[in-house]
């Protein structure tokens, strides 16, 4: 388990994380999500030892980062931002390199290449100077030196960087994979992936965490969600409307569109209590021709910006309070 | 094998290997060996001189390595920190010290390959005459020992800053300044007001001082020790250097 303990950062006056706390145990893989500068990489290379913590510290498998470094480093591995390799290194030296360094010798240190270089596709490009690598490659090469010694927790800021979408959909499933018997934490821009790998995700702020849940937890505090989506054809609109907004349980009714087809959202005045079928029942009862029906689940885009801009209103009260 | 060898053993291979896997270590060494050339048998008149010792040959170490050693130093650190790698090697189970000492070692051991690429001087001369041994292999000591101390001083330049250029400058100026201390026209210019104990401290902190006194044939404890502890001080700042990056 990784256990991150009042981690605070002060980079001169300005405090770039402040006082984070959070647990991520084997089995989960945790997301980092926040906008640009909100203390993402900070935390993640304070959990590395990296960065020396202005306060507050990382247990990484009972182990503190501060204390014993070099012991915590070993059950660790680690993709940094930007994915750094040697440049003049050949893709297979760089890991032979990594290898040694993790104690690995002989046969096994080969076993181990050739098995993460399986894994992590780099057939082609072992004997490849990494400077003329693409992108896509490079950060394969080092995606495969934090997974070489098989590590049981998995740090990675921004994994699937640069990816074309056909690497960034091997690697997701690759960490799901991982994800089954390791504690992993990543960060990531890409919301979808937070729905593709993450069983947890964590929302950072001006170095504040404002949201710490499940993707679908977090997707619920969508104003969105539990909304019914109405499609309907050749309707008219105002006796539709009529029959729509008397039904109990609807709060409101908003039209998308009326142009074409008429395109309705219904929100539910309590959530929870489903209304899709008995939308659907009025329609059937008024002989409405519909298209389309679904239940809204929110977007997670919509609830980050929610929430990170209620985050930077904090920050701010927090400045105004302090003066 | 214990570990701390071990892993500075793989640090500094990996140097090694990147050093004589580019074309730099080639330049470097060609041109390391044609200056020395120049200025042994142009400048100095080698042959003319008529003397089978190589004290020309020897006296132009200090003031080639002022230029040419803070250039393989330069990149040490710099460049860990500009392409990135700096994260990914503080981050793997070695220790700092692993790092510096196997970093050090290689660019040391990378100079002194270049010092023995010298060693056709020393046949002809043994063809011509007949050289004092002891003084020829006391004065490829000495320029080594020389060498590392202009090497751990490059070193630490190369942990303040990102940028090659002002590493390579800061270098210069520092080992300048380490060269001129023990240099006659600065000791002479202290003899006529400081008190002697300061003018031979001053000299004593050279590297020129301890340099010319291996130069005469004999390795004296004091001068290796000189030598040594001066690395190892420059060393040691080297890493505190690079834990204050840290926070």
């Amino acid at each position: 388990m990784i256990e991150v303990k009042n981690l605070t950062k002060f980079f001169g006056p300005k405090k770039a994380v402040n006082d984070i706390s959070f647990e991520v145990k084997k089995g989960e893989v945790l997301g980092f999500l926040g906008p640009n500068g909100a203390g993402k990489s900070t935390t993640m290379r304070m959990i590395t030892g990296f960065i020396t913590p202005s306060s507050g510290t990382a247990v990484i498998g009972g182990v503190d980062i501060t204390q014993s470094p070099i012991e915590a480093l070993q059950k660790i591995g680690y993709l940094p931002e930007n994915a750094p390799v040697y440049p003049e290194m050949t893709a297979r030296s760089f890991l032979e390199f990594c290898a040694e360094v993790r104690g690995f010798a002989g046969a096994e240190k080969n076993k181990r290449i050739d098995e993460t270089i399986e894994k992590c596709f780099l057939k082609d490009v072992i004997y490849q100077p990494v400077n003329t690598l693409s992108k896509g490659f490079k950060q394969r090469v080092c995606f495969a030196q934090s997974i070489l010694h098989d590590p049981e927790y998995l740090i990675m800021d921004e994994p699937t960087d640069g990816l074309d979408p056909n690497q960034k959909h091997e690697v997701r499933s690759m960490i799901r994979e991982m994800g089954i018997n390791k504690a992993i934490i990543l960060s990531t821009h890409i919301l979808e992936e937070v729905d593709a790998v993450c069983t947890r995700a964590m929302i950072i702020a001006n170095g504040h965490v404002v949201a710490n849940d499940k993707p679908e937890q977090l997707r619920a505090r969508s104003g969105l969600h539990g909304a019914v989506r109405l499609i309907l054809q050749n309707a008219e609109v105002e006796k539709a409307k009529n029959c729509l907004n008397v039904l109990p349980g609807v709060k409101e009714l908003e039209v998308i569109d009326d142009k074409k087809n008429l395109n309705l959202r219904i929100y539910p005045e309590t959530l929870g209590v489903p209304l899709t079928d008995k939308v659907l029942k009025c329609a059937t009862e008024n002989s409405l021709q519909i298209e389309s029906i679904y239940t809204e689940q929110g977007r997670l885009d919509e609830v980050f910006r929610m929430i990170t801009e209620v985050g930077e209103a904090r920050s701010r009260l927090d400045r105004i309070v302090k003066q | 094998m214990p570990r701390t060898l071990r892993n500075t053993k793989i640090i500094m291979l990996r140097e090694l290997t990147g050093y004589f896997g580019s074309p730099v270590a080639y330049v470097f060494i060609v041109i390391f060996l044609m200056l020395i050339g120049f200025f042994t048998f142009s400048v100095s008149h080698f042959y003319e001189a008529g003397q089978a010792d190589l004290r020309s040959h020897f006296e132009w170490y200090p003031w080639l390595f002022l230029f040419l050693i803070p250039s393989v130093a330069m990149r040490l650190w710099a460049d860990e920190k500009r392409v990135g790698t700096i994260e990914l090697i503080m981050t793997l189970p070695i220790s700092l010290t692993e790092v510096i000492m196997g970093k050090f070692l290689a660019a040391w051991i990378f100079v002194g390959i270049a010092q023995l690429l010298t060693f056709p001087l020393v046949l002809s001369t043994m063809y011509l005459g007949d050289p004092d041994y002891g003084t020829v292999f006391c004065a490829y000591v000495g320029s080594f020992l020389m060498g590392g101390a202009y090497l751990s001083v490059g070193s630490m330049t190369s942990a303040i800053t990102r940028s090659q250029v002002v590493s390579f400058i800061l270098a210069v100026v520092a080992c300048l300044f380490m060269v001129l201390s023990g240099w006659p026209p600065v000791t002479e210019a202290l003899i006529g007001w400081a008190p002697t104990w300061l003018v031979n401290l001053v000299a004593s902190f050279s590297f020129m001082t301890h340099y010319q006194s291996i130069q005469r044939g004999v390795l004296d404890f004091r001068d290796i020790f000189y030598y040594l502890s001066f690395i190892f001080f420059m060393l040691y700042t080297n890493g505190v250097i690079l834990i204050s990056r840290k926070s």
